[in-house]
């Protein structure tokens, strides 16, 4: 448990005098713990170096090697005291997590030697405080990366594997998404990637000039007009391609409107519409010009490459993410450019045959100057025009660099807050699942030593199960205490998968809890419960019962018969049952959880638990009155060996 | 942050006041320094260490009556001294002393009686410990049921509160309470 619990369980173990009053039953006997109250230093030997603590200190923690019976291994008669060949400087981290119940990590020793001294103790990692723990799994993830680089790359491979049986549909867009899955889908994407490429180059090529040696004299004629059928039969093949693809995608996609609404699709149907509106665009002189410019969109086929490259989509990425720190650019850009502009014009306007013509013409010259391109086809000729130049040009540096370096370091911040906030996630999502584990860890105790009899009274020592005997003071008192709460509340802890199974019992279950409260009901109304402990045995003869899968026809037509009803089998295992089917209708009168179990596997919800019980056998409350009137049936003992207990 | 920093009474005179040996009092010391530094447990740290003990349900409820039978003189911290007159009582004290102490826990408002409202709050504490998974589920109305059995086991002029006379009586008469009482003793 966690830090200094055990230093309070006497005072909870006292506090329980509150509920003594309150018990309807009998509270089990304390655990005999042969205390020696008494405390005493122990001298803890570490490589030379002597700790001394108090023996309570160390008792603290009784699941490690110093808190339990295991460093009895260690202790040197002669000396008096308890060796250990360890590192010294490592010990005394251990030894302050029993003083102060946080584990410190140490700056400068190495992770993987922390790690060894931990485990030698008997510390799990999650112990390390909070205060700590972010260096150290820093530490250990960097350690674990730098050592397994090749074999997580070849993880980050593959895929998650698609569960069997998926359709057509999901196994196509997995291969879709994931090329590397399967050969097919590698050809397909090289085959897709090629046929971008050659479309582009194809785009880029037919503008040159080709000497047509045809006729003469040589005229100089850009490739796509000399052959235009081959052009026009690699635009469709690639569009044809293209397309197939892009339906194919449609085809496969999980969700059609978010896939149609991605930019990847946006980029295929831009890239494949000029050729189609291009077919059945009638060739007449007016509408061709703006044909002639839908031919440009096929240059943005070169975006389908995105989806082969990681970089292309990290640089978008990054472009939409620093977009408001582009658009403070671009504003500043502007706003300085109509200043110059306009200044230049008015500076550049008394002189005759000007290029300053309008303020609008002016701004090429500002772009330009400012940019430091400097093309020289717009100069000043004034003085006053030259100066407001040169003030220009010099300003132009200073507003283009400035916003530069605030993009670059905005997208570096954004780029490591993302990789903080994963890691942060993990970490709480770790943090949790630990608490989790330790809460789920005293219960599971609890429960285990319900499950091994601790709960029996034990005549003699050697009936209870080793585990049993085996259990620290702590956890004995402890035990004791949660057993006292179950007495004085007359319910018990169970764990979750029992519950939900009793779930369906509930107002069966309703009925068991008042029936226990009273102990002086008539037995057909205690039918379910007549004890608020039954036997260990039948709780995991439940679990049994309830998560195997074949159902017992045997031991439910015995049943059945009894009742005089049909039931429908519920799939469900008696195979702990089937061994002797007539035993299972040996039920002790506190047995009835058997018959709660049954009950609880159809769930259709019971009527209250008189009326099916006064009523005669028909249809919605037959099967529970069949079953109470089951249960009420005097028999003989129930033996515990025919329900196998196989240790979970 | 003001700690609050509360050195306890002399040893010698804390062995005079209770029913603890030197040695007891020192280890039992030992540990409450050792887990509040500061000298007292303020009621949001008494709520979290009973919590640890019952990891399946929700203990703030009791641990908060306990809390209050703990802190004697209502000052809103459990020092060490209340510490140990509390676990002398429960430990160490007569049949008397420990039904004493009971009553006062379950009377919330400490004015001589309990009513069955009061009452009711001290079992849906307690059942609330329990939890969510319990065998068998666990009813909107036990605790309701619970406090019927009890008062009418206590209640003996039915008037429909216990006074301690009554309580004191009526667990004298219980076979089962006064067995149970020397359950604890020895718890340390």
């Amino acid at each position: 448990m966690a830090a200094g619990v055990a230093t309070w369980l006497p005072f909870a173990r006292a506090a329980a005098v509150g509920w003594l009053p309150l018990a309807q039953q009998p509270l089990p006997p304390a655990p005999g713990v042969k205390a020696s109250r008494g405390d005493e230093v122990l001298v803890v030997n570490v490589s030379g170096r002597r700790f001394e603590t108090w023996k309570n200190t160390l008792d603290r923690y009784p699941d490690t090697l110093l808190g339990s019976s295991e460093k009895e291994f260690f202790y040197d008669a002669d000396s008096g005291e308890y060796f250990f060949d360890r590192d010294p400087d490592m010990f005394r981290h251990v030894l302050n997590f029993y003083r102060t119940g946080r584990l410190h990590c140490p700056r400068q020793e190495c992770i993987q030697a922390f790690d060894e001294e931990l485990a030698f103790y008997g510390l799990v990692p999650e112990l390390v405080g909070d205060c700590c723990l972010e260096e150290y799994r820093d530490r250990k993830k960097e350690n674990a990366e730098r050592l397994a680089e090749d074999e997580e790359a070849e993880q980050a491979g593959d895929g998650p594997a698609l569960p069997a049986g998926s359709s057509l549909r999901q196994r196509l867009w997995r291969a879709f998404e994931n090329p590397h899955t399967s050969t097919a889908a590698l050809v397909f994407y090289y085959v897709t990637g090629f046929f971008i490429a050659v479309s582009v180059i194809a785009n880029v090529v037919e503008t040159i000039p080709c000497r047509s040696t045809a006729r003469r004299p040589p005229r100089e004629q850009p490739c796509g007009d000399r052959f235009p059928l081959a052009f026009f039969c690699m635009d469709t093949a690639c569009v044809l391609i293209f397309t197939g693809e892009y339906l194919l995608r449609l085809f496969a996609a999980p969700s059609r409107c978010r896939f149609l609404r991605s930019v990847m699709s946006l980029i295929d149907v831009v890239a494949i519409l000029p050729y189609y509106i291009g077919l059945f665009m009638p060739k007449n002189e007016d509408v061709s010009g703006a044909f002639v410019t839908l031919r440009v969109f096929r240059v943005f086929r070169i975006f389908k490459f995105s989806r082969h490259s990681q970089g292309l989509r990290i640089l978008g990425y990054t472009l939409k993410s620093c977009a408001s720190e582009l658009g403070f650019l671009l504003f500043s850009l502007t706003m300085a450019i109509i200043i110059f502009a306009t200044v230049m014009f008015y500076a550049e306007k008394g002189t005759s045959k000007t290029n300053f013509t309008s303020i609008p013409a002016a701004f090429w010259y500002t772009i330009v100057t400012m940019t430091t391109l400097g093309y020289g086809d717009m100069v000043p000729s004034t003085i006053a025009g030259k100066i407001f130049g040169s003030i220009c040009s010099l300003s132009g540096v200073l507003v283009i660099a400035l916003p530069v370096p605030v993009i670059v370091s905005n997208f570096s911040r954004i780029y490591h807050q993302n990789q903080r906030a994963d890691k942060r996630r993990a970490q709480q999502k770790v943090r949790l699942a630990r608490i989790r584990l330790a809460k789920s860890g005293t219960t599971n105790a609890f429960l285990q030593y319900k499950q091994n009899g601790g709960l029996e009274d034990s005549g003699s020592g050697e009936e209870q199960a080793l585990c049993v005997r085996n259990r620290s003071a702590f956890e004995q008192q402890h035990h004791h205490l949660l057993h006292c709460l179950e007495k004085t509340t007359c319910h018990e802890f169970t764990d979750e998968l029992t519950f939900s199974e009793t779930l369906g019992a509930v107002s069966l279950g309703g009925h068991t809890s008042r029936s226990t409260s009273m102990s002086s009901q008539p037995v057909g109304t205690s039918s379910l419960l007549s004890s608020c402990c039954p036997r260990r045995a039948k709780r995991r003869a439940i679990r049994l019962a309830n998560s195997t899968a074949s159902v017992s026809r045997g031991s439910m037509q015995e049943l059945d018969t009894l009742a005089g009803l049909q039931r429908s089998p519920a799939p469900q295992s008696r195979s702990s049952l089937n061994a002797k089917p007539h035993d299972s209708l040996d039920l002790k009168c506190d047995s009835q959880d058997f018959v709660a179990a049954i009950i609880s596997i159809p769930t259709p919800p019971a009527n209250t638990p008189d009326e099916s019980q006064l009523s005669s056998p028909d249809g919605s409350s037959g099967r529970d009155s069949s079953t109470l009137r089951n249960s009420s049936l005097a028999t003989p003992c129930f033996l515990p060996e025919t329900v196998k207990i196989s240790s979970l | 942050m003001a700690t609050v920093r509360h050195r306890p009474e002399a040893l010698e005179l804390l062995e005079a006041q209770s029913k603890f040996t030197k040695k007891e009092l020192q280890i039992l010391y030992r540990g409450f320094k050792n887990e509040c530094p500061s000298g007292v447990v303020n009621e949001e740290t008494f709520k979290e260490i009973y919590s640890q003990f019952f990891p399946q349900g929700d203990s703030t409820t009791y641990a908060h009556f306990l809390f209050n039978a703990f802190d004697t003189d209502h000052n809103g911290a459990v020092s060490f001294e209340d510490f140990i007159k509390g676990l002398s009582i429960l430990l160490r004290g007569t049949v008397q002393e420990k039904l004493n102490w009971a009553f006062n826990l379950y009377d919330i408002n400490k004015d001589g009686f309990i009513t069955k409202e009061e009452m009711l709050d001290i079992m849906k504490a307690i059942y609330d410990m329990m939890g969510k998974c319990t065998y068998p589920v666990l009813k909107e109305d036990a605790p309701r049921q619970h406090v019927e059995t009890f008062f009418q086991k206590m209640d003996k002029n039915k008037d429909g509160v216990v006074t301690i006379d009554e309580f004191i009586e009526s667990c004298q008469k219980d076979e089962n309470i006064m067995r149970s009482m020397q359950l604890f003793e020895n718890v340390i």
